[in-house]
């Protein structure tokens, strides 16, 4: 009897495992089932550089159909998972397109699935009403953490005549740290090249002692700061917005005015880890540090945004992880005992850091070992715009 | 400083071998989530935290109740004051 494993999770860590798994364990030992909300793959990066058109929304480098990033061995179903129940070992699905395509549901909108081995690769979300104002103000300030907020955003920035821009997080953790970095170097060069930086005072805020959470980084990005002429505040923990008086103030009661908020929305675990009681109070699954195994439960691994691991949330550690959980399910399915190396996360993380002008440095760091981010240069930023182009062609399949 | 012994930990996080995003954001965190008066303790091992820690509490005009040495980590305590 082939065993039943479960992915909830299209992204970038659930694609890898999915396929890793299609590709090292034959079907007679396995039947590998990926439930995704949407079926779509989106390379969440791409955002970022969306405001400046430098991607746009219909470019294929973007959004993609999972069913072309899975080895065909690997049954997809496009449903949302309303409860995870790990006493009975199943899922409770509501299918949402393509049910005649559905393989062993009879086309019902709603079915149980029974599984095995469960991986739990459900990301983060994102949860503007953990932030005062933010639901209220809808529509009055901006970000770039889905394609059609960066599309507003994009035509926020193309009627921007000058003013102040304040850019800052509106919580921890959020996914990909040097996201506001980044942009703020982006939109410092867009506004160069508008005619417009004269007209615009650019604000940084965050929440740490220093700009970035490692010190490191910071010590390479806190200059490149002061030499575009952006302010920037530390210690400013977002509390609340004022979306009508275009006031954000801080934890540390501190209040700024601005013409243009660019804010991260708070995030949280998916709201299923939440109803199935598996979250801790912001929805992140309890995660073995090593093992990426969810804490007291058996047969249960998580990985990507969706744990609580103290590493960043960002589809570089999800991919990393994502060959640490294939392995050990290999070994676990083979009744082996998983070989060491291969079969423990050690923290590895390793992205690239945009700072504008058609430069960009790299972070390359473990729990054990923090980053020493080169000197921003040329080549880095065109191994970002490789990347950028040869993700959807090796990524996902699991081939580096 | 008072003694370990001597205080009442309502929430303590383990941020050891944490650099991204760090003990000092899980102690943000924590602190937001805790109720006026609580005590919460960070488990850190990354030597920043010695400065970032106190320096954030005061800042944000909470009590530091201090820093307790223990084998290659940390633990920071501090209550939440309004």
């Amino acid at each position: 009897m082939p065993q039943h494993v479960l992915i909830v999770g299209g992204g970038v860590g659930g694609t890898i495992v999915a396929n890793l798994l299609a590709r090292s364990l034959h079907r007679d030992e396995i039947e590998i089932t990926l439930i995704d909300s949407t079926g779509k793959h989106a390379y969440m990066p791409g955002w970022l550089y969306m405001p400046f058109n430098h991607m746009s929304a219909d470019d294929d480098q973007l959004i993609r159909p999972e069913r072309g990033l899975l080895n065909h061995h690997v049954n997809l179903v496009t449903g949302e998972v309303q409860k995870i129940d790990t006493q009975n070992r199943e899922l409770r699905v509501r299918h949402s397109a393509g049910l005649g395509e559905i393989v062993g549901t009879g086309g019902a909108s709603e079915a149980v699935y029974p599984y095995d081995y469960l991986v739990l690769a459900t990301g983060a979300r994102l949860e503007p009403s953990d932030l005062p104002g933010l639901v209220e103000g809808e529509g009055k300030w901006h970000h770039f953490y889905s394609a059609e907020a960066s599309l507003r955003l994009r035509e926020a920035l193309h009627s921007f005549e000058g003013g102040r821009i304040v850019i800052t997080v509106g919580g921890i953790p959020y996914r990909c740290p040097p996201a506001p970095l980044e942009f703020t170097f982006l939109l410092d060069e867009w506004l160069r090249k508008q005619g417009l930086r004269d007209r615009t005072e650019m604000h940084y805020l965050y929440p740490l002692p220093r700009v970035f959470p490692i010190e490191t980084v910071a010590e390479v990005a806190t200059p490149l700061l002061e030499e575009r002429n952006v302010n920037y505040t530390i210690f400013f923990n977002t509390e609340a917005v004022d979306t009508e008086r275009k006031i954000i103030s801080s934890m540390e009661g501190e209040e700024f005015p601005y013409d243009l908020l660019v804010l991260v929305p708070p995030h949280r675990g998916a709201k299923v880890i939440e109803a199935s009681g598996l979250g801790d109070e912001q929805g992140w699954l309890p995660t073995d540090r090593a093992t990426l195994e969810v804490k007291g439960q058996q047969h249960i691994y998580a990985l990507g945004d969706a744990t609580d691991l103290p590493v960043s949330k960002s589809g570089s550690a999800a991919h990393f992880e994502a060959k640490v959980v294939a392995h050990r399910l290999i070994a676990e399915i083979h009744g082996e005992q998983p070989a060491n190396g291969e079969a423990t996360y050690d923290g590895e993380v390793m992205c690239f850091l945009e700072t504008g002008q058609s430069r960009a440095t790299q972070l390359v760091f473990n729990y054990e070992h923090p980053p020493h981010p080169p000197r921003p240069s040329l080549y880095y930023h065109m191994e970002k715009q490789l990347f950028n182009r040869a993700y959807w062609h090796l990524v996902p399949q699991g081939l580096v | 400083m008072p003694e370990l012994t001597d205080i009442t930990i309502d929430k303590e996080i383990d941020a050891r071998g944490s650099f991204c995003p760090g003990p000092l954001m899980e102690l943000i965190r924590g602190m937001k989530a805790l109720p006026v008066g609580g005590v919460l303790a960070v488990l850190s091992s990354d030597p920043g935290s010695a400065k970032d820690i106190p320096a954030w509490i005061q800042k944000a005009k909470h009590e530091y109740i201090g820093a307790f040495p223990e084998q290659g980590y940390t633990r920071f305590v501090a209550r939440k004051a309004h």
